[in-house]
């Protein structure tokens, strides 16, 4: 099983190894952006909780890119399963459905990790000051396995291109405003806050802000996000399976 | 070798695989013939686990495939209709995919993958992106990629559709050969000519149904024709 695992890692990461210079300046932008536009230019003399905003940013950012780049890492299944047929080689092969969707997840969390230490070390370059723990990797970790595998069940199941960028549209880039990524879901209305407060984002955010800046966090916070991740690799596991009828 | 009993595949509202049953011998080439939509390409998928069957059973080395798919999986090759490698890898890289996928060890990986390059006239290719090849290296790059693990049974799914005559030849030589090494040969065309070359016994669908079972010649001698294409003709009313 493990070489399985690492087979179908293999071949993402010999993709991600000839592209690895442009997949690293294409991550950049958007984080470089954010940090200028709300970290210096509309945070510069807001203060959150006693301390900068840059250091109340940082881990919102860290979120809702991890939240990016590991769904949109394990889009091009969608390509090929509908488009090049390139999955058969996988529904062909002596290999399991657990195999597989490991193989393709943990591609997506390297990705995920790259990108995310470009973040750090832009931050710290831009004054950040951020605490981090072998706890705070794996909160990331487990974000980027509940998108990743969100990512996964989208590709196995949506029809079109089309579709499948409106899953971004629709589901990501309102989760990466409203989930306590640029500001406190307590400001936000009592009936619209519930709704944020069930979503993986914003215990991700809730949990990256606390542990990088000493704060106390909810152990329940974590527990939700182990429950949204092993119930997306198992789902994500189903749609595979699917692909036989 | 294989043997399907009642094998039917619908969906939603087509019955694509009617109630066939058949044996294929070890070490045959058998040919599934019919138009399109006749149902060849889903037998094909049913037996290759691709997709599962309503109703009936497979059955490989007398035992069921259920419960049996991945030990199914290492016996099998299969090339499909549809060119289906991966658009990111080149040549090799797609070869040395389909070999890591079936546990090939890395010394004997290397050997298998070189040497087959070198059987279809490919090795100086090996660097370059699939997208590059023109159709015909591309069929012999997919048929040699399904050969990497030996299978003892090999799926072609219209092997040389779309291939012009001088490399469809060529295609027939490898299949040729690889029954002398005494790999089982199942292989669905629509080209008549194809399955007189090649097959040594051919079962005739048609919407969904098999119809006849026979060797090509026995075909003929019994339907006193020239050709399986009459033949088809006077069982179907039907051209192929």
């Amino acid at each position: 099983m493990i070489e399985d695992i690492l087979t179908v890692f293999w071949r993402d990461w010999i993709v991600l190894k000839r592209r690895l210079t442009k997949f690293i300046l294409s991550r950049t932008v958007a984080p470089i952006l954010y940090l200028v536009a709300f970290g210096f230019g509309l945070g510069k003399n807001i203060s959150v909780d006693n301390g900068t905003y840059i250091d109340f940013l940082v881990p919102g950012i860290l979120a809702l890119n991890s939240m990016n780049i590991s769904f949109n890492s394990i889009t091009p299944v969608h390509a090929e399963r509908v488009y090049h047929k390139s999955l058969e080689e996988y529904i062909l092969a002596p290999i399991s459905s657990t195999s597989f969707v490991t193989g393709k997840i943990s591609a997506a969390i390297l990705r995920s990790m790259i990108s995310s230490s470009m973040i750090l070390i832009l931050a710290f370059l831009f004054g950040a000051k951020l605490n981090l723990s072998i706890v705070f990797i794996g909160v990331l970790i487990l974000n980027s396995i509940i998108f990743a595998g969100l990512g996964f069940i989208a590709a196995m199941t949506i029809k079109t291109y089309e579709e499948m960028s409106q899953v971004n549209t629709y589901i990501l880039l309102p989760m990466s405003f409203l989930c306590g990524t640029f500001f406190k879901t307590t400001t936000l209305p009592e009936g619209i806050r519930f709704f944020i407060e069930i979503l993986p984002l914003t215990h991700t955010s809730y949990l990256l802000r606390g542990l990088a800046n000493n704060f106390e966090v909810s152990l329940m916070s974590l527990i939700v996000l182990i429950i949204y991740a092993a119930a997306i690799f198992f789902l994500s596991i189903k749609s595979f399976d699917r692909q036989l009828k | 070798m294989i043997e399907i009993k009642n094998l039917t595949k619908k969906f939603e509202n087509k019955i694509a695989v009617d109630n066939i049953s058949f044996k294929i011998n070890r070490g045959e080439i058998f040919g599934l013939l019919g138009k399109n939509g006749a149902g060849k390409t889903t037998t094909i998928r049913m037996l290759t686990l691709q997709t599962k069957s309503s109703s009936g059973e497979i059955f490989y080395n007398r035992n069921s495939v259920i419960n049996n798919e991945i030990e199914v999986k290492k016996l099998i090759g299969v090339v499909p209709q549809h060119i289906n490698f991966d658009q990111d890898l080149n040549v090799y890289e797609n070869m040395e995919l389909h070999a890591k996928l079936h546990h090939l060890k890395k010394s004997e990986r290397q050997q298998r993958i070189s040497e087959l390059l070198e059987y279809v006239e490919l090795g100086d290719v090996s660097n370059e992106n699939v997208r590059k090849l023109s159709g015909g290296m591309k069929r012999r790059l997919l048929i040699i990629r399904a050969l990497i693990h030996r299978p003892k049974i090999l799926f072609l799914d219209e092997p040389t559709v779309a291939l012009d005559p001088q490399v469809r030849r060529k295609i027939w030589e490898l299949i040729k050969n690889l029954k002398l090494q005494g790999v089982t040969i199942i292989l669905t065309t629509h080209y008549i000519e194809e399955a007189e070359n090649l097959c040594d016994r051919v079962a005739f669908l048609n919407h969904g149904k098999l119809i006849a079972i026979d060797t090509p010649k026995n075909f003929c001698t019994k339907f006193e024709k020239n050709s399986l294409e009459e033949v088809f003709i006077e069982l179907t009313g039907d051209k192929i």
